[in-house]
């Protein structure tokens, strides 16, 4: 899958590559820990009637990773200005995984530009006690297990034996981003249930049944924490419902959003 | 040549390997029986005593949730041989200090085993092997930044004696350091870092440390040296001392052939019991993106130990001396002109279930009839000579990453 052509804006000191295409309300969608989204099916959808920007955190897609980042608090300040560079306004903010997370976080700081919220499998909150593993330890399980938590049908995966050289690096430098945002506190932010309740727009939390890393159960306890935040859990769909049920993804996000 | 003997400190008595995932991280303490367990703290105890009583020097290491190394605290171990000990060096190689999220503690450590033992400390810092991200819970991306900065806050914290100092770095943040003890030896004990490539040789030269090689064979070695040697000439305008590195390689010495053999063949363990799952060879940050690509498709990566080792072929390579005092004496002879020479040999001289006589015999061996060559060896060191000697021997051929793993690197 191509990236397709990017914009980019250097926003401090960081070069920032995005994506910004279709037109109608803007869609700011913050991409997981598995790479950008933009290029998949579901979002040539949505650029059919969004405008959707979609901005890769540094250190994926084989961006550099900055000195000074060190957690997603640094990611968070970066869209924080970057949403102001863009001057958007009215927009929907929707983020996947650990961009879910990022999107909690703006949200706590600030709603100003944004109208509605969704959340799609997202990490970011610890509901379970200290000896609970809230979420699946994507660092420390076997792939081939890994594998089978991530996706409801394992055959839509990735096949990493057909990947060139270029793909693979590119997964693994993915998997270090992903690991320098969210190694600890593991996927999540201690303060962040205690500013949940700062959201003060509409909430839409989308959730893969069949998701093994982050449990529908968890979704859940995060709806609960947001103010009139409201949930939908696809069938047949693990921690990436967008791709795996993209028409039954859409039709509950365009159910929301439009 | 000065020579180091080591032993991981391994718990052997395990299970099938077919019923474990991994021996790293992962494999359940269940299997280890306290009362074994004693007995084999005291028995390589003893085996490093007999090291100082028969004339060599003793080097320890650390690792984490494994059966390989059951030393977590490798200063503890240091402790007790800085008092039972009368006469080695006690080289720990090293404190994990990419992973320990304490500096200054482990300043006071150092400093307090080289006021014990009488400054006889040697003191190794090492990023630790990718399986150790995991047990220390530490992220293993910028592990050599942290390293560096850790390293800078130890070093001043044995050397600046006017009361307490600041040091806010990037990673650490103290604001008043001032350690009680100080370390015996004046400025600072020996320094060593483990270096499994041309580039992490650089920064070590840099500051005169030891750069330490595990089992690099002859594969690699000239390849790390020379990144060793072009850093210390680069930044000292003259040629690395042999004393600056060193060379770890299993070594065992028999009263003939077969016995020699029969020796080496258990101390190959060490290789044949590595057995890593995939999830702890390849924690995030610790490979470049390329490398974990590479492991990512199946290379096994991290350990570069093979699970299949033949002696003949690990002989072959460089990883393994073993023999008669002759023949051992004749392979460590090679490989030092071949590599362009180096004057710490870390004999890694017992691992898996070599016993305590035969350990102690192979080490007798060496200290008699291999070390006093190995002393000549290295007194007639000419540099002159020694680069016509390189010249003649033609670098060995690579082997593939597939079946070899990557650069060794504790």
């Amino acid at each position: 899958m191509s990236e397709g052509k990017m914009e980019r804006i250097t926003l401090q000191g960081i070069d920032l590559p995005y994506v910004r295409r279709g037109s109608g309300r803007t869609l700011l969608m913050l991409h997981g820990g598995g790479g950008p989204v933009a290029p998949m099916p579901f979002a040539a959808k949505l650029m059919e009637r969004f405008d959707v920007v979609a901005p890769i955190h540094p250190g994926f897609a084989g961006t550099r990773i900055p000195d000074r980042f060190d957690n997603i608090h640094d990611l968070k300040f970066l869209y924080l200005d970057f949403i102001d560079a863009l001057e958007i306004e009215d927009a929907v903010l929707m983020g996947f995984s650990m961009g879910g997370w990022t999107a909690a976080e703006i949200a706590v700081m600030t709603t100003a530009r944004f109208s509605s919220l969704v959340l799609v499998d997202s990490v970011g909150i610890k509901p379970g006690d200290r000896d609970t593993r809230d979420v699946a330890d994507v660092f420390a399980t076997h792939p081939a297990e890994l594998l089978k938590l991530t996706w409801h049908d394992t055959s839509k995966a990735p096949n990493v034996a057909e990947m060139d050289e270029d793909a693979l690096a590119a997964m693994a430098g993915n998997r270090i981003a992903l690991a320098l945002y969210t190694f600890d506190p593991y996927m999540h932010n201690p303060k962040l249930p205690g500013l949940l309740h700062r959201i003060d727009i509409p909430t839409l939390l989308i959730w893969g049944e069949s998701d093994g890393l982050v449990t529908p159960e968890y979704g859940a306890a995060f709806r609960d924490m947001i103010p009139g935040a409201r949930m939908v859990v696809i069938p047949e769909a693990g921690h990436a419902p967008q791709a795996e049920q993209p028409e039954a993804f859409l039709s509950e996000f365009l159910a929301f959003a439009s | 040549m000065k020579t180091w003997f080591f032993t991981e400190d391994a718990y052997p008595y395990l299970p099938d390997a077919d019923s474990y995932e991994s021996i790293r991280v992962n494999l359940p303490n269940k299997h280890y029986d306290p009362d074994v367990g004693a007995d084999l703290y005291h028995r390589y105890l003893d085996m490093w005593t007999a090291a100082d009583e028969i004339g060599l020097e003793i080097m320890l290491n650390e690792h984490h949730q494994t059966a390989t190394c059951v030393v977590p605290a490798a200063p503890l171990m240091l402790a007790i041989l800085a008092r039972e000990t009368k006469r080695a060096r006690l080289l720990i190689l090293g404190n994990p200090i990419a992973n320990r999220n304490t500096p200054v503690r482990v300043a006071e450590e150092m400093a307090m085993v080289d006021v014990l033992s009488r400054g006889r400390l040697e003191c190794g810092f090492v990023r630790g092997v990718p399986y150790e991200s995991a047990p220390a819970n530490v992220i293993a991306f910028r592990g050599t930044e942290r390293l560096w900065e850790a390293h800078d806050l130890i070093m001043k914290a044995w050397t600046h004696h006017e009361g307490p100092f600041n040091f806010e770095g990037r990673f650490y943040h103290m604001r008043q350091v001032n350690i009680w003890p100080r370390p015996y030896q004046q400025p600072h004990p020996p320094v060593w870092v483990t270096i499994g490539s041309a580039g992490s040789g650089v920064q070590v030269a840099k500051h005169k440390h030891v750069g330490a090689v595990f089992l690099a064979g002859y594969n690699g070695i000239r390849t790390i040296f020379d990144g060793y040697r072009g850093g210390y000439r680069e930044a000292h305008g003259t040629e690395a001392p042999l004393d600056r590195l060193a060379y770890c390689a299993l070594i065992h010495v028999g009263e003939n052939e077969s016995r020699a053999r029969e020796g080496a063949e258990k101390i190959l363990w060490y290789m044949t019991s590595n057995k890593v799952a995939a999830q702890w060879n390849n924690p995030p940050g610790y490979h470049p993106p390329h490398v974990a690509a590479m492991i990512m498709k199946g290379a096994r990566g991290g350990a570069g130990v093979p699970l299949n080792p033949q002696l003949d072929d690990q002989m072959a390579r460089g990883n393994v001396f073993a023999g008669t005092p002759d023949k051992v004496f004749e392979q460590i002879k090679a490989f030092w002109e071949y590599s362009g020479g180096f004057g710490h040999l870390l004999m890694m001289g017992q691992a898996g279930f070599l016993s305590y006589g035969d350990t102690l015999t192979s080490m007798q061996l060496f200290n008699d009839e291999v070390y006093p060559r190995l002393r000549e060896l290295t007194e007639s060191y000419d540099p002159d000579r020694m680069a016509h000697l390189r010249n003649s021997l033609p670098d060995v051929e690579a082997t593939s990453l597939g079946d070899l793993g990557f650069a060794f690197v504790r």
